[in-house]
This record gives C-alpha cells, structure tokens and sequence, in this order.
C-alpha cells in the first residue's frame, strides 16, 4: 500500500473574481522510501499540493473542493487543525524554499529542533538536548555542540537549509515534503543539499516528494517524476523513462530547455508564451496556445492522464501524431 | 552591555543640555515676574526690586545662566521660589505619584492594546476584529480629558462607585490608592490602548505571514504556541518602540488628567510652577522628568538586545 494516496484532489482560492482552482483533480500515490519529483514552472500548482497535503493552506481563502489525501490510513482532508498537528513532524515534515527566513530569527536553531520533538515526544531535557545535538551531526553540522546556541542570523544559507532538515527529521517523518529545497543556494551547497537528502532516504528509509522547477535536480534524485502544469498533472513517469522518451509536449519542451553537452543540438529551445493566469486558463488542453502540435480537437476536451507505456502516463490527445512527427528526419 | 548602557548615558548629556538651555529660555521669554507674584498686588515698586535682587533675576540673562549651572554642576537643582523648598526635594514628592499613575495606565494600555490587536490579527476581517478596531478608534479620537469628565459624572456622581477625585497614597491605604487612581488611569490609558491595538494588528499580521510561522506550523506546534511564542516574540520589537512612546505620552498626558482629577502630581507641580513663574521649579522639575524619559529610552534600546538577538551589543 502506498505511504501517501492522493485521489482527485482539486484545491481553490476564493478570490475577488470569484473562486480559481490552483491544483484540479490531481492523483497520485508515493511509496515507503521513494523519491518523488514534481516538476512544473511557477504556478503550476507544486507547492499548493505540498501545502495541501500538510493542511498548511490559509483556510479561506483556499479550500479543498474534491479529492482525498489518505496518508497512513487516514484521510487527512477531514482532519481537524489539532489531529494535523499530530501528523505533522511525525508523520509528514516540510522543509522549504528559503532558508534564510524559514528560521525563526529570535530563538536559538538548538531551541528550534528541540520545541519540534518536544511537540511530540516527552523525553528528559537532557536526552531532548542529545537528540538535538545528534541531529545537526547527522545533518552535516560542524560542531554541532557548540551550534546548537547559536541563532539562524549566525549561519550561512546552508547551514540554515540543513537546520531546516534537521527540524524536519527530528520526528523520524516517513515522508519528507521538500519545497525547492535547493532553489535559494549557490550550485555547489545544491549538490550538498541533495546528495544529503538522498543518504538520508538511505539511511532512514523515508519517503521524500521533491518539488522543484529545475530538471538537473530531478534527474540527480528522484525516483519517478510528474510533470505539472496549470494545476493538472501532464505527464507522470519513472525518471530514467522521462528522460529517455519524454511524452507530453510540455515534458519535452521543458527538457529542451535544459543545456546539455551530449546531445548535439544547435541551442536551447524555449517554449513560447507563458503559463495562463488561473482565471485565464484556455479551454480544452491547457498547454494548447503554448503547443506546436496543437490541432483544433485540442481545445474541445481536456486530456485525462493516461497510461501509454508501463508506469508512464500522459495527458494528451495528439500522442500518435506527435511521435510520428519526431520519427520523421528533419 | 553595560558599556552600551554607560554609551547612552553619556550621549544623553547633550539632550539634557538642550533642554535646560531651551527651558530657561522660554521661561524667561514669557511675560510675568516671579517677584511681582511674590509680593503681591500692595507691593511697591521698590519692595517688589528688593525681591528681584534677593531671587538674582536683577542680573543679566547670561550671568543667570552660568549660576544656574554652576549649581547643577554640584548637585543644586535650586530652590523653589513658590514652597522656598529644595526643587529636588518637591520633584521627588510629586513624581512617584504621577509615575504610579503613569505605570497603572500603561499595565491597563499593554493589557486592553495587545489583547484587542493580537484578538483582531487573528480573527482578521471577522467581527472580532472590526468591535476591536472600533474600539481602539474611538480610544484614538476621545480626547481623554472628556472621556475623564464623563466617567466622573457616571462613576462617581451617578453610580458613586469612586471617588470624583482627590489622592490616597499608596502607603498609607492601597485599596483607597487604587480608587483614587483607577479613573484617571483609565482616561490616560484608553488614547494609548487605542494606538497600541492598532499598532498590534498591524504586526501581528506581518508577522503571522512570515515563513518561519510556516515553518512552525509545519513542525507540528499547537497553535497557541504558533501565536504566543513564534508570532509574538518577533512582534514585540516593533511594539517596544511604540511602548517607549507611549510611556513619554503618559506621564506628558498626567498633566491634564491630574488637573481634573486634583491629583497632586508632578504635572500639577510644573503647571502651578510655570502659572506663577517659578523659575527654578519648572527648570528643575523639567530637567528632571526629562532625565527620567532618557533613561526610560536607555531602558528601552537595552530591552531591544534582550529581545532581538540580531541587535545584540558586544
């Protein structure tokens, strides 16, 4: 049975033009211990399915009009704030985007880490300060002894990214929800950061949804990978697959933006237009003004995720047409 | 931090200067003489010179500068022309008074402020939130001298649930002193409640917004503790520099409330003082609450370190 179910999921903003869905009936389930990319440009809706799966959306304006989020055997839609809480930390943690102001600058990291397993465990100030000095250790934190008086003004953005882990793994969470977790920090501390994601699944066995607007880090980490767009899920396939043999024109238009060295390509492609405002979006395909396959069918009816290949779906209509016309030579 | 706190002491030098400079100006500067007022209106002319000899206010302005301070420099604050008493010594009678009124009135402005702005940043755009803000413009437009008036008239004369004026000591009859207080402090309170609500609202929203209140939340904190302990310990800095203000405009907005109510405080003193030209009083007496509000500032700026650690002194 998966870790996390989530089934139809549909969530919206009251705004004053009236109510906006962020993310429409999206669907999918992650398994104990698996690495999970969501790829998507801004607004696509990333962060809105991780916030709604943690119950952490302000509650109006946004609200949950379909769909379930089970997660060890509880539906965590129907949660009240107080039994969230409890998930939250043990069950599900989050870490998040920006480091630099997702500390609360006013008290010690050390009091952080140790208020987050005070929340949920009763253990002795002394086995808590343990604990808390074990965690930055596992974290990568040089003397984490001494650290653990120190307030986030005194650490680099990093440190203060590998903080936010050690809060977030201070419960043992089975899934771990990271919210561009690397997007703030210089290229080399990334690769830190990801690598020590990546040994801390290994070594905790936990389950990680990794959301990011960047391939390179999809492809460095995850497992399976689903592709957002416009708040619908478009394509949703084992990494290596994804790669190999994009589907949707969106994936494939996102990968061609990536720069790489082996394939032999005169330049990077951008895709034309931009996301639609959620008021805005198009009828039919949303990708369709964006599309170069589009064709007039594809604004009448809008794609359902599909399974072409095992583990690989698409929402696409124009599929066949689309791989007939790369099959041709240039 | 104790020499941050020495620092500001001596840079405060300055303000007190400036003080006593503009003072013994501006009394100076008003018509009226301290010696026609002694003597009364059967005084001659000559009576009335001899007075002005005796008090030094026959010598030049500047000569009477460089005296006055010349005693301060050795701890003589003057005499009061008025009492014939130490000025130092009537200051120091009066000013407890006003200080305890003062300290009543800001307990009652932290305690209505921060509960009606935390009440209405939570409850935001609710009918908690809108009774709150009402409340806090109507604390902000009622002149407190008025709001004084018709609490006398209600509570005293109508209900006769307290006294319509007068002073008990503390010392000598708390319960009698918090009577006595009670309506004066809330008069002076309700003006700076109002600010403080607003001021609350405002931050509290701010900061609620923050993502390390996310991030709280995310790690699963109840959320009295999201709000009480996240939320507020960052909310409080901006709304120690509002406290300091408000202190100053307590102890300056005493001086109306003590008229009305006739409690002998140390803005009843300064006013009787400057009404009857008494020199030296109003000189002293403003030197002195003066150096009282810079080091309430000092107290303040010091507090800041002890609540944001990125202000921190070395």
């Amino acid at each position: 049975m998966s870790l996390l179910e989530i089934r139809n999921l549909t969530t919206a903003f009251g705004t004053e033009s009236g109510q906006v869905t962020a993310i429409e009936d999206i669907s999918f389930g992650i398994e104990p211990g698996e690495i999970l990319g969501i790829v998507g440009e801004s607004g696509s809706g990333k962060s809105v399915t991780a916030l709604t799966v943690m119950g952490l959306l302000p509650r109006p304006p946004a609200k949950i009009l379909s769909g379930s989020v089970m997660f060890d055997g509880q539906d965590l839609t129907k949660l009240s704030e107080r039994q969230l809480q409890k998930i939250r930390g043990p069950g599900i943690a989050m870490i998040f985007q920006e480091p630099m102001t997702s500390l609360n600058p006013v008290f010690r990291i050390g009091e952080q880490i140790m208020e987050t397993i005070r929340a949920h465990e009763r253990l002795s100030p002394r086995a808590l300060r343990d604990r808390a000095v074990q965690l930055l250790a596992k974290v990568g934190i040089p003397s984490p002894e001494r650290r653990m008086d120190d307030y986030p003004h005194q650490l680099s953005g990093g440190q203060r990214q590998r903080v936010m882990i050690a809060i977030a793994l201070a419960c043992n969470p089975r899934l771990l929800i990271a919210d561009e977790p690397t997007t703030a920090l210089d290229v080399t501390i990334q690769a830190q950061i990801l690598d020590l994601l990546m040994d801390l699944r290994d070594e905790l066995g936990m389950a990680i949804m990794i959301i990011t607007h960047n391939m390179g880090v999809v492809a460095e980490t995850a497992d399976r990978v689903l592709v957002m767009y416009a708040g619908r899920i478009v394509e949703q396939s084992p990494v290596e697959r994804l790669f190999d043999a994009p589907l949707h024109p969106y994936t494939r238009g996102l990968l061609d933006c990536v720069p790489s060295l082996e394939h032999d390509r005169p330049r990077l492609v951008a895709i034309p237009g931009s996301l639609p405002e959620p008021a805005r979006r198009p009828s039919g395909c949303r990708f369709r003004p964006r599309c170069a396959h589009a064709a007039p069918a594809c604004a009448e009816t809008l794609p359902i995720l599909a399974e072409r290949a095992p583990a690989h779906a698409a929402a696409c209509i124009r599929l066949p047409e689309i791989a007939a016309a790369m099959a041709e030579p240039a | 931090m104790m020499g941050v706190a020495l620092r500001r002491l001596a840079s405060a030098l300055p303000v007190l200067l400036l003080v006593s400079l503009i003072t013994f100006g501006m009394m100076r500067l008003i018509p009226g003489d301290p010696a026609a007022a002694i003597a009364g209106l059967s005084a001659t002319p000559q009576q009335v010179a001899q007075i002005r000899a005796d008090l030094g206010l026959d010598q030049p302005f500047l000569q009477q500068l460089v005296h006055w301070y010349g005693g301060l420099l050795q701890g003589d604050l003057g005499r009061s022309i008025l009492m014939g008493r130490g000025v130092f010594a009537v200051t120091m009678e009066r000013l407890p008074v006003t200080l305890g009124l003062s300290a009543y009135a800001l307990v009652l402005t932290l305690l209505i402020g921060l509960l009606c702005g935390i009440a209405a940043a939570l409850k935001q755009n609710t009918i908690i939130d809108q009774l709150a803000m009402v409340f806090a413009m109507i604390g902000i437009s009622v002149p407190s001298f008025f709001l004084g008036l018709v609490m006398i008239i209600v509570f005293a004369v109508h209900l006769g649930w307290l006294p319509t004026g007068g002073y008990v000591p503390f010392a000598q009859d708390p319960w009698g002193w918090f009577r006595s207080v009670t309506m004066p402090a809330i008069s002076l309170a309700l003006l700076q409640a109002g600010l403080l609500a607003r001021i609350t609202r405002s931050t509290m929203l701010e900061v609620m917004r923050q993502d390390y209140i996310r991030t709280a939340r995310a790690k699963g904190l109840p959320y009295h503790q999201v709000v009480f302990r996240h939320a507020l310990a960052n909310a409080l800095i901006p709304i120690t520099t509002v406290v300091g203000i408000i202190i100053s405009l307590l102890l300056s907005g005493a001086v109306v409330t003590e008229a009305l109510f006739s409690i002998p405080g140390i803005g009843q003193l300064l006013t009787q003082a400057v009404l009857n030209r008494d020199y030296p009083m109003v000189q002293g007496g403003l030197l002195l609450v003066t150096g009282f509000l810079v080091l309430v500032n000092i107290g303040i700026d010091l507090l800041y370190a002890v609540l944001d650690p990125r202000v921190r002194y070395e």
